[in-house]
């Protein structure tokens, strides 16, 4: 068992508010989206539908919908609301400094 | 088959049609299936489905899988075996066993039987029906069942079917044309009659509809008995009687229908014009075999509509589970209320008066296409005719059917006078006033369920199978269920609204953004959404729309768009993106050419190809490499990738074609030009060609535009090609070019401010009704044409192409950066 490390994917303005961008890390693909609240959310970057890219999804304060045939995954758990297999989510914060840091293992 | 409980009864059903189902459905509700163990035998290898809607399945308003009222799913879950695709073919009345014709189930035993076999179409003797092996010639169809519809979709399709007859001008025969006009066939109607739908109505009701057919642009041959079809291979035509010969590549047979009975009477039961049934739906012959729908005779009648056969079904269910015993069917008072080719027909008792006392009023306006005719005897409705109309038809039906007295002042019955009087509100109609004529719902039925808690429209229609026949009656049902719940009705969420995530029709949402002045999407799901809460669902249409409201000043929000939309292409199952280069009316020239090759060359493009937009299609461009392609191309977006104005083809015209007379390239040119990239509720495809030969396919355009000789141009709107086939309505024909781009701009600003989101205009120009456009775009009757053509010109001013926009810097950060960071891309195959 790995403990979890937290990993700095630089600032948060490289999103732009209410998109999403794909961070390679650590082997993985994690979409980080940020909410027009200013909060940030974090899912695997893949649709486990047919492979779309979730970052390129267009989102609300609740989910994402794949660019490709739509369907939806909750941003805080990565749940499918239109019944495919979740997508793993990950915590994700803005430090002091309005770095992301995303938190994996 | 496992024993059979000693307690349940085995109930059999030979026929899985509307008659049999329903049968099992009523037989279900009243006693569940502990009681019954229920088997279903039927030929037709599916589920149980509306026959009725075949019509709208062949005119492509309805989808295939939409058509279903129990799939076989719904056999599973109530315990009722389904043996589809199986026939029964004898009757063993003494062993109580019914035969198939399917060797793993030869026998099926009951203890009470239910014929429900329905009818078959007509087939009137003609010579060269069937090929040696005694199957029909390819081309001809009867129109009874899923399979024979499909059939003929499949045919119409195919490109040597251009002209179609269709035997018999009767309700299905009017149907089949409409149906497969919408595939672009030209259409005949054959008809031995001297009328059109002479079963039903009079003949001067007849000539009015028949000009409302004509105007539909269908042939109407009358007193024609076709004797001998032609072609040997596949049809070419047919022969009438006095020689004539029609060419056509398919043969529609809707010239009746008859009972099928010869199960029945291979086993021994009454026969005359079909199987004999007393009130109790019991055969005459055995008292646990029955028989119900169009199969049956009772009381000397055999009905050809679905609403007598349901009624007989609820008799049936009552008397074989024992719910009401002494249940009994007396018969139906055909009062039929149709639309016929889009054309609503009612026809209720005499055609016409029979004694010298009858009093017979008649109104008729061919031109508009209205015949109204009423036969009174002793102060009581006794007939009535209605055609092109429906405004008196719920009240002429309930005279009809009651009895009631009728207004002193006769006109009343036909006119809405100026004091209103004529029509009955809703809360006037009585109780037991059947509003569904297909699933025979009351007025009392709908507002009883709404006093049992459906608060939706939807419900209500659920739970009382009102409206779900034909689904003429869904304005009535609407209007009671509304006055029922007296204003507590919920809506049915978005039904009407523009996007799921507001609660707004197109109108009010467009009211209420101008009225708080909304320029953004996020202002909008501010002031306007349920707790201010965005919704990812609604944020493109709402970009769209404000877009077009708005122009320059859009406050234009990048997450608000779809990702087609903000990096200006076409995403792919790879996550690449395609790229269409501007090509005004399909012209190009060699250095663009020259400059494509580069681009594909240089940013390795994995496929180059011809659209059918006449333009050339770069595939498996790299996010990364967007700006780029666009920088190297120099060329304007082709907008292949937005709910927006596309293309417009065109092919050569008159500078070089030997038929041209008109300059089509010149005008496709000038209205790509200027409408180019605008932003619609759906896509606009255009062409112009040079003549009618059609070259561009304007026909089957949104907006398509032909030359004409003597220097005019047709205009057409509602065309389509894609997963739906119509051609478009002439909208009107112009003296030049120049009015025929401002028709053109006139036409996109209405349909951008009226359509709903996603809606094309092969829907949107029959929803709204040509006539109606006609009106507005052309004769200016509602004084908006000079509006329309100002709001397209600021539309047409604020346009900016948006691959020179965002080549020379990124709107926003990383707006071209890759979503799938470890992905090597493209993943699409090599050529
Ligand atoms: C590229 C092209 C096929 C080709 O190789 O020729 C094409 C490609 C696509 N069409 Fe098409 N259509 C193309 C011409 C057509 C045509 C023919 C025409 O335009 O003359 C039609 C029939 C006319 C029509 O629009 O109805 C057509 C009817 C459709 C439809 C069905 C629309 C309908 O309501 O009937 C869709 C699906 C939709 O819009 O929801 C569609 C959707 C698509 C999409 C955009 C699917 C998507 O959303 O990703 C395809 C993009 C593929 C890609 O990866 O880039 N495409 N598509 C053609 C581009 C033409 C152009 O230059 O702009
Ligand atoms: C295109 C079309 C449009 C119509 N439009 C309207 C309309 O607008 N309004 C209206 O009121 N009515 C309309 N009708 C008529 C309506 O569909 C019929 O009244 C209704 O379907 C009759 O129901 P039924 O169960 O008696 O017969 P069917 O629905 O024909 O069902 C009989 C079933 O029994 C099966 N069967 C027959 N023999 C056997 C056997 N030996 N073994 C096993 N199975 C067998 C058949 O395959 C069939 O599936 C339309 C009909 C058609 C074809
Ligand atoms: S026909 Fe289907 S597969 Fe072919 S381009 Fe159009 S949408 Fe794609
Ligand atoms: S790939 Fe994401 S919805 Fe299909």
């Amino acid at each position: 068992m790995t403990a979890a490390t937290t990993v700095n994917l630089g600032p948060v303005d490289q999103i732009p508010l209410a998109e999403g961008r794909a961070f390679a890390v650590d082997g993985r693909q994690i979409a980080v989206f940020r909410l027009r609240d200013g909060t940030v959310r974090a899912l695997d970057a893949v649709c486990p539908h047919r492979g779309g890219p979730l970052a390129d999804g267009q989102l609300d304060a609740e989910v994402v919908l794949c660019p490709l045939h739509m369907n939806a995954y909750r941003l805080a758990d990565g749940c499918s609301t239109t019944g495919q297999p979740p997508v793993a989510a990950y915590q994700v914060t803005v430090d002091d400094h309005g770095d992301l840091r995303v938190q994996i293992g | 088959m496992s024993e059979i409980s000693a307690t349940r009864r085995r109930l059999v059903v030979i026929g899985n049609g509307m008659a049999g189902a329903r049968t099992v459905e009523e037989v279900l509700e009243r006693s569940g299936p502990e009681r019954f163990e229920v088997t279903m035998i039927g030929s037709e290898p599916y589920g149980n489905y509306n026959r009725i809607l075949l019509s709208h399945l062949l005119a492509g308003e309805e989808a295939d899988g939409d058509i279903y009222l129990n799939p076989t799913e719904w056999y599973e879950s109530h315990g009722v075996r389904l043996l589809s695709g199986v026939t029964a073919t004898r009757i063993d009345r003494y062993a109580k066993l019914v035969n198939t014709d399917d060797p793993t189930t030869p026998t099926v035993r009951y203890d009470q039987l239910v014929i429900a076999t329905g009818s078959t179409s007509f087939l009137p003797t003609m010579e060269g029906m069937y090929t040696d092996d005694g199957a029909f010639v390819a081309g001809v169809f009867p129109f009874r069942t899923l399979d024979d519809t499909r059939g003929m979709i499949a045919y119409a399709r195919h490109d040597h079917s251009t002209r179609a007859v269709v035997i018999g001008g009767g309700l299905l025969g009017l149907e089949a044309a409409r149906g497969l006009q919408s595939h672009g066939l030209s259409v005949d109607v054959v008809h031995a009659g001297t009328h059109l739908m002479s079963a039903q109505i009079g003949p001067d009701a007849g000539a009015v509809l028949q000009r409302s057919v004509d105007r539909l642009g269908i042939g109407v041959h009358l007193r024609a008995r076709t004797t001998a079809l032609l072609g040997s291979e596949r049809i070419t035509g047919i022969r009438l009687q006095d020689g004539t010969e029609l060419p056509c590549d398919m043969v529609v047979i809707a010239a009746g229908i008859r009972p099928n009975v010869e199960l029945a009477s291979r086993s021994g039961f009454t026969v005359e014009r079909a199987i004999v049934v007393d009130d109790a739906m019991r055969t005459l012959d055995d008292d646990d075999v029955y028989a119900v729908g169009e199969c049956v005779q009772h009381r000397g009648e055999v009905y050809g509509l679905v609403a007598p056969v349901w009624e007989q079904a609820v008799v049936l269910a009552d008397v074989l589970t024992g719910a009401d015993p002494t249940a009994a069917y007396h018969g139906s008072r055909t009062s039929t209320k149709l639309k016929v080719a889009g054309v609503p027909v009612a026809a209720m008792g005499l055609q016409a008066p029979e004694r010298d006392t009858d009093e017979h009023l008649v109104f008729a306006e061919p031109r508009r296409g209205i015949y109204r005719s009423l036969v009174i005897r002793d102060d009581k409705l006794v007939g009535a005719t209605v055609v092109g109309d429906e405004s008196k038809v719920a009240f002429l039906t309930q005279a009809y059917d009651r009895g009631m007295p009728l207004p002193e002042e006769r006109l009343r019955m036909m006119f809405d006078l100026a004091d209103g009087g004529g029509d009955v509100a809703v809360e006037d109609l009585p109780d037991d006033l059947q509003v569904c004529n297909c699933n025979g719902v009351d007025k009392g039925a709908l507002v009883h369920a709404v006093q049992d808690g459906c608060t939706t429209v939807q419900s209500v229609m659920d739970r009382t199978r009102a409206g779900k026949g034909c689904g003429s009656c869904k304005v009535q049902v609407c209007a009671i269920v509304e006055w029922a719940a007296g204003g507590a009705l919920t809506v049915d969420p978005s039904a009407n609204w523009y996007v799921p995530g507001i609660p707004l029709d197109k109108p009010a949402l467009m009211a209420a953004i101008r009225a708080q002045h909304l320029t953004s999407v996020s202002a909008v799901f501010a002031a306007l959404a349920p707790a201010g809460a965005e919704d990812a669902r609604s944020k493109m249409a709402l970009a769209s729309l404000l877009k077009m409201m708005w122009d320059d000043e859009y406050v234009d929000e990048r997450d608000a768009r779809f990702i087609n939309d903000r990096v200006h292409a076409n995403i792919q199952r790879d996550g690449t993106f395609s790229v269409v280069p501007q090509m005004r009316g399909g012209v190009t020239t060699p250095d663009q050419l020259r400059r494509i090759a580069d681009v594909a060359e240089k940013f390795d493009a994995k496929l180059v190809k011809l659209t059918g937009g006449q333009r050339i299609d770069l595939l498996g461009i790299r996010k990364e490499d967007l700006p780029q392609v666009w920088a190297d191309l120099g060329m304007p977006s082709g907008y292949a990738y937005g709910k927006s104005f596309r293309t417009v083809k065109t092919c050569v015209g008159q500078d070089f074609c030997r038929f041209g007379v008109g300059d089509s390239t010149q005008l496709g040119i000038d209205i790509e030009t200027r409408y180019q990239g605008l932003e619609s509720p759906a896509k606009l495809k255009l062409a112009v060609s040079g003549c009618p030969r059609n070259c561009a396919e304007s026909y089957v355009k949104d907006i398509g535009v032909v030359a004409i000789e003597g220097g005019r141009w047709e205009v057409y709107v509602g065309g389509a090609a894609g997963a739906h086939i119509r051609k478009g309505d002439l909208l009107c024909t112009v003296d030049n070019p120049e009015t025929a781009v401002t028709i053109v701009g006139r036409f996109i600003q209405y349909y951008r401010e009226n359509a709903n989101w996603l809606e094309r205009t092969y829907s949107f120009v029959p929803r709204v009704g040509l006539e109606r456009l006609q009106a507005i775009l052309v004769d200016d009757s509602d004084g908006i044409a000079a509006d329309l053509d100002e709001a397209v010109a600021r539309s047409v001013a604020a346009y900016q192409d948006p691959w020179q926009q965002d080549a020379a810097a990124p709107a926003t950060s990383g707006q071209f950066r890759t979503s799938l960071p470890l992905e090597v891309l493209p993943k699409v195959p090599v050529r």
